[in-house]
C-alpha cells in the first residue's frame, strides 16, 4: 500500500510516493540523506529524532516538536518537516553557539535534535522562554553525557539572547522575528505561501476505511512498528473532525484525537481540571504529548494509562461510531469508560467500532479532582501506580466520589466498591481508614518490570491516602491515616 | 578552548558509522540470537529465513573460516554460538539482506531448537556450583585476623548493586567494506580498534594487516564499545568476506539492550572493626561479581575492585577477597569506574552501618581514616600527594557542611511526611591501566608545506572531549594557532597495536605520546633554525604565538616561513612517538607493586529531599572539590565531571536493571530502563577544582578526569539513607542499590500483605557483635 504524500521538508518541496506507514525517521535517514535526524530508541524515549512538524493555521504556521520514529509519513502530506539541516545558517545560531560556549554537547549524538526543540522553544516563546521552558523542551531528550548541567546553562544564554526580541503572542510572529536576527533561516517566511500553493487537500476526504487504525501512533509504533509500513493502515489524523474540545451544557464534549498537549494546553480543561499541567509532566515528553492522543490512550487499554486514569475519576463516558460500511445503519453509541473495559486489554467495541468523543461533566465549584502517580524516574516514565478522584462535599458529607488506580488490575480500575462505600459517609478518619481496606480488596496487583505486586499494594495505600492528605490537609496526615505514633 | 566538534554536532553534521554516504551495493545484517539462556543447540533451522524476500545470504558459526573465538582476556566465547548456548542474546546467526527491515523480518523466522539446561543467575550460587571466571583474588594488608580482637565494635553486612545499561545514545554499529587483494576497512564504532582488528584477523584467519579499522568518532561509549564492539565488526566483516560486499549492522536499541553487556551487579560480604573513636583497624570484604556468561574483560574489572575497596581511606588491616562469577547473563564489560565504584560502595556501606552502630555521624568516621601521604594501600603502593583530607576539608570548608547539617536536621524535626538528607563522598581513583602492558600510547604527527598539522593518535574520540585536549596540548607544545591543527581519525594503519580509549588515560598516554612527537619535529626545527641563523643555542629558540624567537625575541620568521624553508631544506616533518609511563608495575603473584601511575582525589556532598509517602525523592544539591591537577581544558573537564556524576547519580537511584530467574533481561527498552532526564538533575551543582595541585606525571601538571567523578554518585545512595532513617530512626536498612523508589517504599514500610501496614523497629542485635570488655 503506498500513498502520494506532498510536503515542504525544510526549504524544500517534495513529492513523493510511500507506504502511508513509513516512519518519517526511517524516511529521512534511509530515502532524503538527512542525517542529522539521529535514531536513538526507535520508541519516542530518547529524542534523538526530534523533529518540527508545521501546519498552517487560522493564526499562521504552528509548529510542535514530535518524534519523527513515532510519525507516519502519510501524516506529513501538506505539512513543514523541519530537520536540523533546515534550521542551519552560514553562521551558528544563538542555540548553537549557546551549546558549544557552554560545553553542552560531547558525543554530539543527542544534540542535533536537541537543537530542534530549543528552536522550537524560542518560536514557541520567543523573548519569553525562560528556565522552566528550557526545561519543558529538554524533557523529551536523553542525553547520556553531559548530566544536562551545561544545557541548563546553554538554556539561559539563549534567554539572555532573547531579550532583545519583542514578547509577542503568536509563533508566527515570533517566527518573523527570529529571521530577522538571524535566528531562523529566512526561508520560514514563505512557508505559508507554498504550502498554500500544494493545496493541502487530506487523501481521506471524509470517507473511513476500515483498515488498520492509526492515531498518534506512540503506542502502536512502539508494539507494531516493524510491520505497519507493509500494511493498509487508516491515519485518523487525516480525519480531523475527531480532534478539539467544545462544551454542550454541563459537558465537556473531547474528540478523541485531541492529543495530551492539546487537552492540558485547553482553557476548559484548564479550569476543569486545575493541576493539568503538573500531571501532564509526569506522563509523556512533551514530543510525544504532541502526538499521543487521547483516544488512542483509552483504546489501547494499558491498565496503567494515565489519561484513562484520569477519565476514570471525571467519569467520563464514551461515543463510539462504527465505521464498518455494512454496519453503516448502527447509530452512535454510548458507554460509561468503566464499563469499557472487559479484560486484559479487552474493551466492549468491535475492531470497526472507534471512539469519537470523549464526555465528562464539568466539575461544580464543590468538587475537587486529584492525580496522583509514582513512576521510577519521577518524570516521563510509566507508573508504578497511577490514581485519581473527583470528590465533592455537602457539610463534610461526601456527597459523590469517583477513584481510580491503575498498574493494580488488568484493567484501569474504577474502585466501584470503595465508592459506594464513602458515598453519603462523611468525611473522617475512620470512614478513611476503612475505605483504605476495601480499596485493598478490590485490587490485585501483580509483579512486573514496575514494581512487585507488595509495592504496588503498599503504593496503592499510599497515593490513597495521598489524595486526601493533598485535598483536605487541615483533616488529614499520613501520621493519622497510618495511626503512626511519636 | 571550545570543543573542536561542538559547532558540528550542533549543525548535525558530525558524521557517525551510519551516517557516512552509502557504498554502492551497501547490504545489511541483522544478529538472530539465542532466546534461551542456557542450552544445547539440537538445530537451527534457516529454511523460511532463506525465503524471505530480499534475504542475500545467512552465516553461522560453520561459516567462520579462522577461529571462532573473540575472548579478550581469556578464550571462552566463540563469536557465534555452535553447540550450546549460554545467555539470552547470544549471537547464533547473521542475516544479510538488501535492507535492514527485511534482514530483521527474516532473523524473526529463524527457528531454533534448544535442550534446556540449568540456569544460574545469581552469581552467589555460581560460585557454590563452581562457575567461577579465573581464579578468586586476594588482596591483604597487615593482620585482619588478629585484629578483631582489639576492636571497641565489629559490625558485618551484605550488600547487592546492580547493574548499569551503557545507553551510548549510538547503539552498536559498524560497516565493513571489502577491498582489493583480501583486505577490508571497517569503519566501527569501537573504543579499541586494534581489539577490532586484531579479532576480525582470527576470525577470518588472515595476518592483521590486512584489516583497516577507522573511527572516526563514537556516539557515546562509556565503556560498552571498549570490547564489545568487537563482535558486531566480526560479524559484518564475516558477512561482507564471503559476500565481497560492503555490510553495515547496527544494532537497534532493543537488540543492543538485550545483546550487550552492561556494569557487573556484585554480592558482597563486609566486616569492619573499629575504634570507639570511629577509627577503622581492619575490614575484610568478599565480592562475589557477577559476570556474565563468558570472561570478557570480568577478570580485569574484578582486579580493579580489588584496588579501589578500601575507597579513600588507610585501613591498616584489611583483607579484600574477590572472584569472578560466571551466569548465564550476558557477559558485563567495563563501564565507567571498571570495577571500582562496586568496591567504594561496600566500603561506604561498611561505614554507614558502623556509624549507625556506633551512633555518630558517618562523616566522622570517613573524615578519621581518610589517606594521609604515604599510607600504603592494600595492594603495596603508597600514597603520594594524597589530598583526600585537603579536598574533604575544602569542600567542607566551602560548602559549610555544619550549615547543611544544621538546616536539614532543622527541617527534619519540623516536617513529618518529607524529609532530608545529606551524606559526603570522598574519592580515591588509581589512574593506568591495570594491565600494565597497556599502558602504552603513539602519536603520529605530520607538518604540511602550508603550515598545517595532521594529528593522528591511538586515541579514540567519543565525546570525552580527547580530540580537544590534544588539540590544546598541541598549541601549548608548537606555540602554533589551533585552527592550523586537524585531529584525524583513529586508524589502525596510521597507528599499531593501540590500546583501549578506556581508563580515563587517553589524554595521559597518547597525549602524551603526541608532545613527544611534536618535540621530536620541534627539535629538528630548532636544529635547522639555528644552523641557518647562526644561533648558538638551539634550546633556546621557541615558537609563541606563530613566531619563531630566540631567546625570547623575533627572530623575523614565522611558522610558515620556518616550514617551508625547512621543507625545502629537506627536514623531516614527520613525526611518529611513543608514550609509557614509567614506574609503574604489579606482581599478581604477591598481589603488590605499583599499579597506579597517580590517584585521582575529591570530595562530595550530596543533598536529598524523600517524600516518605510516596518513596519518591529529589536531589537538591551536588557540592565537590575535584582534584584536576593543572586541567588542560576546563571546559571539557567540568562537562566530564558534570556528566560522571549524573551517570553516578542515575546508577545509584533510578536504573535498575532487572533480570527475571529464566535470565531474560526485563529492564529491556528505555521505556522500562529509565537514566536521568532533565528533572532529574540536581537543583544545584557547584564544582570547585583544587588549586595549586600540579601533578607532575600528567601531561602539563594534569590529571585523568574521565571516570572518577562517577563515584561521587554513590553519595546519593546514603544521602537518602539518611533521609529514610530521620522517618523510620529505629528500621535497619539493607544495603541494596539501585535505591529505587520501590526499595525506598519498602524500607519504609515493610512487608504488607494489607492495609494494616505499620513502622516497626527492626532488631540490630544480629548484625553487631558487640566485643566484651572493651
Amino acid at each position: 500500500m503506498t500513498t502520494s504524500i506532498r510536503f515542504l521538508l525544510n526549504d524544500q518541496e517534495m513529492d513523493m510516493t510511500v507506504p502511508p506507514g513509513l516512519l518519517v525517521l526511517d524516511l529521512l535517514r534511509h530515502h532524503l540523506e538527512k542525517t542529522g535526524t539521529k535514531e536513538g530508541c526507535k520508541e519516542g524515549d530518547c529524542g534523538a529524532c526530534t523533529v518540527l512538524l508545521g501546519e498552517l493555521t487560522d493564526s499562521g504556521m504552528h509548529y510542535r516538536p514530535v518524534t519523527s520514529c513515532l510519525l507516519p509519513a502519510g501524516e506529513i502530506h501538506g505539512k513543514h518537516l523541519v530537520t536540523v539541516e533546515g534550521l542551519n545558517l552560514n553562521h551558528l545560531t544563538i542555540v548553537q553557539e549557546a551549546i558549544v560556549n557552554e560545553g553542552a554537547t560531547q558525543c554530539g549524538f543527542c544534540t542535533p535534535a536537541i537543537v530542534v526543540s530549543l528552536t522550537y522553544g524560542l518560536m514557541e516563546k520567543g523573548a519569553n522562554f525562560d528556565d522552566e521552558d528550557v526545561k519543558y523542551v529538554l524533557s523529551g531528550h536523553l542525553c547520556r553525557c553531559t548530566g544536562y548541567a551545561s544545557l541548563l546553562r546553554a538554556g539561559k544564554l539563549i534567554q539572555q539572547k532573547a531579550h532583545s526580541l519583542t514578547p509577542s503572542a503568536t509563533q508566527s510572529e515570533n517566527i518573523l522575528q527570529l529571521i530577522e536576527k538571524g535566528i531562523l533561516p529566512s526561508y520560514f517566511s514563505e512557508v505559508p505561501e507554498k504550502l498554500k500553493r500544494m493545496a493541502s487537500i487530506p487523501p481521506g476526504n471524509g470517507h473511513l476505511p476500515s483498515a488498520k487504525f492509526i492515531a498518534g501512533g506512540t503506542d502502536i509504533y512502539v508494539q507494531e512498528g516493524e510491520s505497519l509500513p507493509d500494511l493498509a493502515v487508516t491515519l485518523l489524523n487525516l480525519f480531523p473532525e475527531m480532534k478539539g474540545i467544545v462544551q454542550k451544557g454541563k459537558n465537556l464534549h473531547i474528540g478523541a484525537l485531541t492529543t495530551f498537549e492539546e487537552f492540558a494546553a485547553h482553557p476548559l480543561i484548564q479550569k476543569a481540571i486545575p493541576r493539568i499541567k503538573d500531571y501532564m509532566l509526569l506522563n509523556a515528553s512533551l514530543q510525544v504529548r504532541n502526538r499521543a492522543t487521547i483516544g488512542g490512550n483509552i483504546v489501547n487499554a494499558s491498565p496503567i494509562a494515565d489519561m484513562v486514569i484520569l477519565l476514570l475519576a471525571l467519569n467520563a463516558e464514551l461515543i463510539l461510531t462504527e465505521t464498518s460500511p455494512t454496519q453503516k445503519d448502527k447509530p452512535m453509541r454510548r458507554i460509561r469508560l468503566r464499563n469499557f473495559y472487559k479484560g486484559y486489554k479487552k474493551l466492549d467495541k468491535s475492531p470497526t467500532e472507534l471512539v469519537k468523543e470523549i464526555v465528562f461533566s464539568i466539575p461544580e465549584p464543590d468538587e475537587q479532582i486529584h492525580f496522583e502517580k509514582v513512576s521510577k524516574r519521577r518524570h516521563l516514565d510509566i507508573a508504578s501506580v497511577n490514581s485519581a478522584i473527583r470528590i465533592s462535599l455537602k457539610d463534610n458529607i461526601i456527597n459523590q466520589i469517583h477513584l481510580s488506580m491503575g498498574g493494580v488490575a488488568p484493567i484501569p480500575l474504577y474502585l466501584s466498591q470503595t465508592c459506594d462505600y464513602l458515598s453519603g459517609k462523611e468525611l473522617n478518619l475512620s470512614n478513611i481508614q476503612e475505605a483504605m481496606e476495601i480499596a485493598q480488596t478490590e485490587i490485585s496487583p501483580i509483579s512486573d518490570i514496575r514494581g512487585s505486586a507488595e509495592y504496588k499494594r503498599l503504593l496503592s495505600r499510599n497515593l490513597f491516602i495521598a489524595h486526601f492528605c493533598e485535598l483536605f490537609p487541615d483533616q488529614f496526615s499520613l501520621k493519622d491515616l497510618l495511626n503512626i505514633h511519636g | 578552548m571550545k570543543n573542536i566538534d561542538a559547532a558540528l554536532h550542533t549543525r548535525g553534521e558530525s558524521q557517525y558509522v551510519s551516517d557516512l554516504p552509502k557504498p554502492a551495493g551497501l547490504l545489511y545484517a541483522a544478529v538472530f540470537a539465542s532466546p534461551v539462556a542456557h542450552g544445547e543447540i539440537v538445530n537451527i533451522d534457516l529454511k523460511k529465513a532463506r525465503q524471505h524476500s530480499g534475504v542475500i545470504a545467512i552465516f553461522t558459526a560453520r561459516d567462520i573460516p579462522g577461529e571462532n573465538q573473540i575472548g579478550p582476556l581469556i578464550p571462552d566465547e566463540p563469536l557465534l554460538a555452535d553447540s550450546m548456548v549460554h545467555y539470552i542474546g547470544q549471537p547464533v546467526a547473521i542475516v544479510v539482506a538488501v535492507s535492514p527491515e527485511a534482514a530483521r523480518k527474516a532473523v524473526k523466522s529463524i527457528q531454533m531448537e534448544v535442550k534446556e539446561l540449568e540456569v544460574i543467575v545469581d552469581p552467589r550460587a555460581a560460585f557454590q556450583k563452581g562457575e567461577i571466571i579465573g581464579s578468586p583474588r586476594t588482596f591483604e594488608l597487615g593482620d585482619v585476623d588478629s585484629t578483631w580482637d582489639v576492636c571497641d565494635v565489629i559490625v558485618e553486612g551484605k550488600c547487592e548493586v546492580g547493574g548499569q545499561e551503557h545507553v551510548y545514545l549510538e547503539t552498536q554499529a559498524v560497516r565493513a567494506i571489502p577491498t582489493e587483494a583480501g583486505t577490508m576497512t571497517l569503519y566501527s564504532s569501537t573504543q579499541s580498534p586494534h581489539a577490532v582488528q586484531r579479532t576480525v584477523a582470527k576470525i577470518l584467519g588472515i595476518p592483521s594487516h590486512r584489516i583497516t579499522v577507522d573511527v572516526k568518532r563514537l556516539g557515546g561509549g562509556f565503556g560498552g564499545k571498549e570490547d564489545q564492539a568487537t563482535p558486531w565488526a566480526c560479524l559484518a566483516a564475516l558477512a561482507a568476506w564471503h559476500l565481497q560486499k560492503p555490510v553495515e549492522l547496527v544494532l537497534n536499541r532493543h537488540e543492543d539492550i538485550l545483546m550487550t553487556g552492561k556494569r557487573h551487579p556484585y554480592s558482597s560480604d563486609f566486616k569492619i572493626g573499629l575504634k570507639k573513636d570511629g577509627t577503622i583497624l581492619a575490614y575484610e570484604v568478599r565480592h562475589y561479581q557477577n559476570a556474565g556468561a563468558s570472561a570478557d574483560l570480568s577478570p580485569a574489572i574484578l582486579e580493579r575492585t580489588l584496588f579501589h575497596s578500601t575507597n579513600a581511606y588507610f585501613i591498616p588491616n584489611a583483607r579484600i577477597f574477590a572472584v569472578s562469577c560466571r551466569t548465564n547473563l550476558p557477559p558485563f564489560t567495563a563501564f565507567r569506574g571498571f570495577g571500582g565504584p562496586q568496591g567504594m560502595f561496600v566500603m561506604e556501606c561498611a561505614i554507614a552501618k558502623a556509624a549507625e552502630v556506633l551512633n555518630i555521624p558517618r562523616e566522622e568516621i570517613q573524615r578519621k581514616n581518610l589517606l594521609k601521604e604515604g599510607d600504603e594501600f592494600p595492594y603495596g603502593q603508597k600514597a603520594e600527594a594524597a589530598r583526600a583530607e585537603v579536598t574533604w576539608d575544602k569542600a567542607v570548608k566551602t560548602y559549610d557542611l555544619s550549615a547543611i547539617k544544621q538546616r536539614i536536621d532543622k527541617f527534619n524535626q519540623t516536617h513529618f511526611e518529607v524529609k532530608k538528607g545529606y551524606a559526603l563522598m570522598p574519592i580515591c581513583f588509581g589512574i593506568s591501566f591495570t594491565a600494565t602492558h597497556l599502558n602504552q600510547g603513539s602519536a603520529l604527527v605530520h607538518v604540511y608545506t602550508d603550515g598545517s598539522v595532521s594529528i593522528t593518535t591511538g586515541g579514540v574520540e567519543m565525546g570525552q572531549g580527547f580530540s580537544t585536549k590534544v588539540v590544546e596540548l598541541a598549541v601549548k607544545t608548537l606555540g602554533i594557532s589551533p585552527e592550523r591543527i586537524r585531529v584525524e581519525s583513529t586508524n589502525t594503519t596510521r597507528i599499531a597495536n593501540m590500546s583501549p580509549s578506556a581508563a580515563s588515560a587517553t589524554t595521559d598516554l597518547c597525549g602524551g605520546a603526541t608532545i613527544r612527537a611534536i618535540e621530536q619535529i620541534l627539535s629538528r626545527l630548532k636544529r635547522f633554525t639555528a644552523e641557518q641563523l647562526s644561533l648558538e643555542k638551539p634550546d633556546e629558540i621557541t615558537i609563541q604565538n606563530e613566531q619563531v624567537l630566540y631567546q625570547g625575541k623575533p627572530t623575523g620568521w614565522d611558522w610558515k616561513e620556518l616550514i617551508q624553508r625547512a621543507y625545502m631544506a629537506r627536514v623531516s616533518l614527520s613525526a611518529h612517538d611513543f608514550w609509557a609511563p614509567p614506574g609503574i608495575y604489579f606482581d599478581r603473584t604477591t598481589e603488590k607493586g605499583h599499579p597506579f601511575n597517580y590517584h585521582v582525589y575529591g570530595t562530595a556532598i550530596i543533598e536529598v529531599t524523600l517524600d516518605c509517602l510516596r518513596g519518591i525523592y529529589q536531589i537538591d544539591s551536588v557540592h565537590l572539590v575535584h582534584d584536576l591537577g593543572r586541567p588542560v581544558n576546563k571546559l571539557v573537564d567540568i562537562g566530564q565531571i558534570e556528566g560522571g556524576l549524573a551517570q553516578g547519580l542515575g546508577w545509584m537511584t533510578v536504573e535498575d536493571l532487572q533480570f527475571d530467574e529464566k535470565g531474560r533481561l526485563l529492564s529491556n527498552a528505555l521505556a522500562s530502563y529509565k537514566l536521568p532526564e532533565v528533572y532529574f538533575t540536581p537543583e544545584k551543582i557547584d564544582i570547585t577544582l583544587l588549586e595549586k595541585a600540579d601533578n607532575p606525571r600528567g601531561p602539563y601538571g594534569s590529571k585523568a578526569v574521565g571516570e572518577p567523578p562517577l563515584m561521587y554518585g554513590i553519595g546519593v545512595y546514603f544521602a537518602l539513607r539518611y533521609a529514610m532513617r530521620a522517618f523510620a530512626p529505629d528500621k535497619d536498612f539493607p544495603f541494596q542499590a539501585p535505591l529505587t523508589p520501590e526499595r525506598v517504599l519498602i524500607n519504609l514500610y515493610g512487608d504488607t500483605k494489607s492495609s494494616s501496614i505499620s513502622v516497626k523497629p527492626q532488631s540490630e542485635e544480629k548484625e553487631v557483635q558487640p566485643v566484651s570488655g572493651k
